[in-house]
């Protein structure tokens, strides 16, 4: 024992980088040979975005705003395409804005990924349209709630927004009757709360997929300010699932793509490193107890 | 005068827009502020490339310790700059096919894009992906259970790392219905929603105060310590 409690007390930090390669690896590996996902049950928060989006009629315009950058896709990505998914599906308006200078490209990574490829009808200007980068953080929130058109002049490819069909009847922010962000930090969930959503006086929803990091900060806000919350990869999966099981196709036998089980497939990994992290955290204590006691018994 | 201008243009655009709040009357106004902020704050990206060059073309001057690191910073953001704003490789834009560099700078093909797409994702990716290592040795040196705190917080991480994955469903999921509140995935929602957000509006409040009472002072031109100490 006391063997065990020496070699804990100076294990290298390289023994735990490698578990933690070994407990991320393992799951990652068996998921993509199987292919097989752990079973979610969602959660009130992630059921409350779904029906957000569902309660929505077909051809009403959504905001949907890529407040992240690659840095957080890991988190933020699954949720990204679900959320287009079910927007999509439901014949929605979708208008993409960016408040993160790396936000246009995710979204057109979005766009390829769900509309592009299979919602091929949709039409760019119409049924979509990716309004790009806006720089001034709060301040374009507000710009948004006087005039839509002076916080977002033209579209990524250079179209005037007077000329785009998507934006039709939108002259402020409170026009859309949803506002869905992805949210990694500042500027992000918390401010279209504080700018947006208290100034509008209850007439946007807004609804939010954020980072792990963000999650409890948002918490009070949900569920008057915030109508659903879709917390880190655990939220995203859960959301996924939902969305998957309303949109499963008739025909059974056929396989949903990777591209819609991503967030469920990073359970797995994610599962391996807590189950590590609580493991590490007990032989840490067991460490730490029997040192105290062997001082105590030294001082004696 | 250096100090006075950015004071008084602090205490106006404040103003302004703490009425353009209040007063319909006056959001046309706050609009303006608005619109001149983001203009700045555009302006602000130059300032910011022109810091970075200085910052780093000092480390590099003066051979300070990591001057290597400050050398490559300039020249992937040189790099970078210049085939962004070149548009380097960038293909004609088909909506307006007879302007030059009507193309998207991060289209298909062109080199920023292949920077974004083969550089700037994996690096930030594989950034953010180390943090997990670090937490796990943080989690094994750190998290002790010394006093009452500790263990109430301890117990609160089991929890809400169990509650959040398929573990927690394995080991409660047999609590009868009548129970079920005691399921790890139920104490994990729990604790989100009640214990956290109960903590979470206190400091909320606190902070909204704080900042309502900073920014009064700034209004007031009573705090100019955002000036800096200046010279």
């Amino acid at each position: 024992m006391s063997k065990f409690i020496t070699i804990l007390e100076g294990l290298d930090r390289r023994w735990i980088f490698l578990a933690m390669a070994i407990s991320v690896a393992g799951p990652i590996l068996f998921i993509g040979i199987t292919g097989k996902t752990l079973p979610e049950t969602p959660t009130p928060t992630a059921r409350a975005v779904y029906r957000a989006i569902e309660a929505l009629s077909p051809g009403t315009p959504v905001l949907i705003s890529f407040d992240f950058d690659p840095a957080s896709g890991g988190e933020l990505t699954p949720m990204a395409t679900s959320l287009v998914h079910q927007c999509a599906a439901r014949g929605l308006r979708m208008v993409f804005i960016a408040l993160w200078p790396l936000g246009p490209q995710l979204i057109d990574e979005t766009i390829k990924r769900v509309i592009l490829a299979d919602y091929p009808k949709l039409k760019e200007g119409v049924d979509y349209v990716n309004l790009g980068f806006q720089s001034g953080n709060e301040s374009v929130m507000k710009v948004m709630l006087t005039d839509f058109a002076k916080a977002f002049p033209i579209t990524k490819n250079g179209v005037a927004v007077g000329d785009v069909v998507a934006l039709k009847g939108i002259q402020r922010v409170d026009n859309f009757p949803l506002l869905i962000t992805i949210s990694a930090g500042y500027p992000g969930a918390k401010e279209w709360i504080q700018y947006v959503i208290s100034s509008s006086g209850g007439k946007i929803k807004m609804v939010t997929g954020c980072t792990g990091v963000q999650t409890p900060g948002l918490y009070p806000y949900y569920p008057v300010q915030l109508n659903g919350l879709l917390g880190a990869i655990k939220g995203a999966a859960e959301y996924e699932s939902l969305v998957n099981s309303s949109l499963a196709p008739k025909d059974t036998s056929a396989a949903i793509p990777a591209k819609y089980l991503e967030a469920q497939r990073r359970m797995g990994p994610q599962l391996g490193a807590h189950l590590l992290m609580i493991a590490l955290i007990i032989l840490g204590n067991i460490a730490f107890f029997a040192q105290r006691n062997s001082k105590v018994r030294a001082t004696s | 005068m250096k100090r006075l201008v950015p004071m008084w243009i602090a205490i106006i655009a404040g103003f302004v827009m703490l009425l353009s709040t209040f007063f319909p009357i006056t959001e046309s106004l706050g609009e303006t502020v608005g619109e001149i902020f983001n203009v700045v704050a555009a302006i602000a990206f130059i300032l910011g490339a022109g810091s970075l060059a200085k910052v780093n073309l000092a480390k590099i001057s003066r051979r300070d310790q990591g001057w290597g690191y400050a050398a490559i910073t300039l020249i992937c953001f040189t790099i970078t700059l210049v085939v962004g704003l070149g548009k380097i490789g960038v293909p004609q834009s088909t909506q307006f096919p007879l302007l030059g560099w009507s193309g998207e700078k991060d289209a298909e093909g062109s080199i920023f894009g292949w920077i974004y797409e083969f550089a700037l994702v994996p690096i930030t990716s594989t950034m953010f992906a180390l943090l997990a290592f670090y937490v796990a040795s943080a989690a094994f040196r750190a998290f002790r259970a010394k006093n009452l705190e500790a263990i109430l917080l301890l117990s609160t991480a089991f929890i809400v790392l169990l509650g959040r994955t398929f573990a927690g469903v394995v080991l409660t999921g047999w609590l009868p219905d009548w129970a079920s509140g005691l399921r790890l995935e139920n104490l994990s929602v729990y604790i989100m929603q009640v214990f956290n957000t109960a903590g979470n509006r206190a400091i909320i409040i606190g902070i909204a105060l704080g900042v309502t009472a900073t920014s009064l002072r700034i209004l007031l031109g009573v705090d100019r310590s955002w000036m800096g100490s200046g010279d």
